[in-house]
């Protein structure tokens, strides 16, 4: 079994479309959206919840104020500037600054502080017409995405090695920090999705740096390489110098967005589209080199 | 004290950026105004992309507290691994080990507490920097850089906030994609935030996300739509059903996206959009002089 994580570094590049399209030819594969925080591949997947968990995100702390003595030594001994105090001299825990480290809890000597399991994520495994589909809810605001992400990977891992399934296909996160290392650990190949603009070439140079850390091997896709040609051979050249290979340009065609909008992949919207016929193409391509 | 808008989206890529250096560049051509743009997405920093003339001011490192432990006055009594809310401390006993694992911890100050023997103390780790650079004379940019590898995002965005200048009339944020912890350190102070978002199946679903972590925040948005005339309409619906604020469209034009990835949007600037800034840039000073 082969676990592929479709990654970007820029938000925006085209992953989840990518990685929707790769879910219409894939066959016998698990899929997990790794992008907790912003979780979109489910409009597509249209998946049915089979089960349903909850996760906790750290704790959720409160000041008893009638038991506190305004002492100070929770203030003292925070590093997150989560205790704010109110007009009347008390008080009270900020909980989008707090990150749950239960220190002050275990330093009040008047046993005034208490923190509870916060469990405002959840988690599903689904069915779709595509295969089986891990994916999260985070709770608004919340902590330690990565621990999210690394615990949806381990259950599409267990589903792939109970089905004999070839292939695990993550989509990941943007950005290059907790959840995009999460979602990278241990896995066969990334495919980054690139799009051809400045911002687009600085931000893929970061993940790419991320990846080799990790020693995985990389492949990529340019989307949109129509935007701008001249970016798109920079990118090349970049990529051929580190020997990524490119496997497909995909040029700017709207139909993307109107394949979403009618919450299909562009294989399911028009197969017969150069879009389609190239990322069938590198399918073929990742299913014969990780497969 | 400054009057602090954040530009946040939920999604990635649909153009955050964009629209911060925009208004940057507009706020800073009424007269006098002094504004600082703040590039909270530090795993993908890109705003200076947008001023290669600009002349650079400083550049300085970020730290954060590591915990080291000192094996020899350590009596592996694993107190310091109960009081740790991460699980980034590793004792083994027999083995007479015991580490600190860097890319799970805090740097809560918990383990230092718990510890009886005085054998942790702590040292200084790089964790990206902060670069400041003056694009004209009235305008202050200063980008927070994660360092790969780094899963400290929330703690670089913290340390770039204390440098900006106070004094200026408006600082700008613009925010990491998602909705989880990186993005509410960045719009927690913020007196405005202006959630961009593009009329797509996608947009629309991380939008929502983001109208409720701003309710749950209580904080004053409003929305703009950026891409206009890609995908439908569900976007129009939902904005209009729900009352909120719409500052601006910025319709799609592919010859923008291709200025864009030269990074040349300030130089070439449509009419068309030229007039979405000039409205959006009304809407900001009518907020700031009310507060």
């Amino acid at each position: 079994m082969k676990e592929i994580t479709i990654l970007s570094g820029k938000g925006g590049t085209g992953k989840t479309s990518v990685t929707a399209a790769l879910g219409s030819l894939a066959g016998n594969a698990v899929f997990c959206d790794n992008d907790v925080d912003a979780a979109d591949l489910h409009l597509i997947f249209q998946p049915e919840i089979n089960e349903a968990y909850t996760f906790s995100s750290g704790w959720n702390v409160t000041i008893n104020t009638t038991k506190c003595t305004r002492c100070n030594s929770c203030l003292d001994y925070c590093r997150f500037d989560a205790i704010r105090t109110m007009s009347d001299g008390g008080f009270v825990i900020d909980p989008l600054k707090c990150e749950g480290c239960r220190l002050c809890e275990r330093i009040c000597p008047a046993n005034a502080i208490l923190a509870e399991e916060n469990k405002n994520n959840h988690w599903f495994v689904s069915s779709s017409r595509f295969g089986p589909l891990v994916h999260a809810k985070m709770g608004i605001g919340s902590e330690n995405s990565g621990k999210l992400v690394t615990r949806v990977r381990q259950k599409a891992k267990e589903i792939a090695s109970g089905s004999d399934s070839r292939f695990i296909i993550n989509d990941g996160p943007p950005g290059i920090g907790c959840s995009a290392i999460a979602s990278l650990s241990g896995i066969n190949t990334a495919l980054i999705v690139i799009e051809p603009s400045k911002s687009g070439l600085h931000d893929a140079q970061r993940l790419i740096e991320l990846i080799q850390s990790f020693k995985i091997e990389a492949c990529a896709i340019i989307n949109k390489y129509t935007i701008n040609d001249a970016f798109t051979s920079q990118i090349e050249k970049y990529l051929e110098i580190l020997s990524i290979p490119v496997l497909a340009k995909l040029p700017f065609d709207k139909e993307m967005v109107l394949a979403m909008t009618e919450g299909k992949t562009i294989i399911e919207y028009n197969p017969e589209s150069e879009i389609s016929q190239k990322i069938t193409h590198v399918w073929e391509g990742l299913a014969r080199k990780t497969g | 004290m400054s009057f602090r808008i954040a530009i946040a989206s939920g999604k990635g890529g649909t153009g955050k950026t964009t629209v911060s250096v925009n208004l940057y560049h507009f706020l800073a051509a009424n007269d006098g105004l002094r504004i600082s743009l703040l590039d909270c997405d530090v795993e993908e920093p890109n705003d200076a992309i947008f001023f290669p003339d600009a002349s650079l001011v400083k550049e300085v490192e970020i730290f954060r507290d590591l915990p080291v432990i000192d094996t020899d006055k350590c009596t592996f009594c694993r107190r310091c691994v109960e009081y740790c809310e991460f699980n980034a401390i590793v004792v083994i006993p027999p083995a007479n080990y015991a580490e600190v694992n860097a890319s799970l911890c805090h740097s809560c100050g918990a383990c230092i507490v718990a510890c009886n023997e005085s054998a942790i103390t702590e040292r200084k780790e790089t964790i990206g920097k902060m670069t400041s650079f003056r694009p004209e004379r009235n305008m202050n940019l200063i980008e927070g850089r994660l360092k790969i590898g780094s899963s400290m995002q929330t703690m670089v965005i913290k340390e770039l906030k204390k440098s900006a200048p106070a004094d200026d009339d408006i600082t700008l944020f613009d925010a990491p994609p998602g909705t989880s912890c990186p993005v509410v350190e960045t719009i927690h102070d913020a007196d405005y935030v202006i959630l961009v978002t593009e009329p797509t199946l996608f947009g629309l679903h991380d939008l929502k996300l983001m109208v409720e972590l701003l309710e749950e925040m209580d904080k004053e948005f409003g929305v703009v739509i950026n891409k206009a005339g890609l995908g439908d309409q569900s976007l129009y619906d939902y904005l209009q059903s729900n009352q909120l604020e719409v500052l601006g469209e910025i319709p799609f034009s592919q010859e923008y996206a291709g200025l864009y990835a030269k990074g040349d949007i300030l130089n070439k600037i449509p009419q068309e959009i030229k007039n979405s800034y000039q409205s959006i840039v009304e809407a900001m000073e009518l907020r700031r002089s009310k507060k």
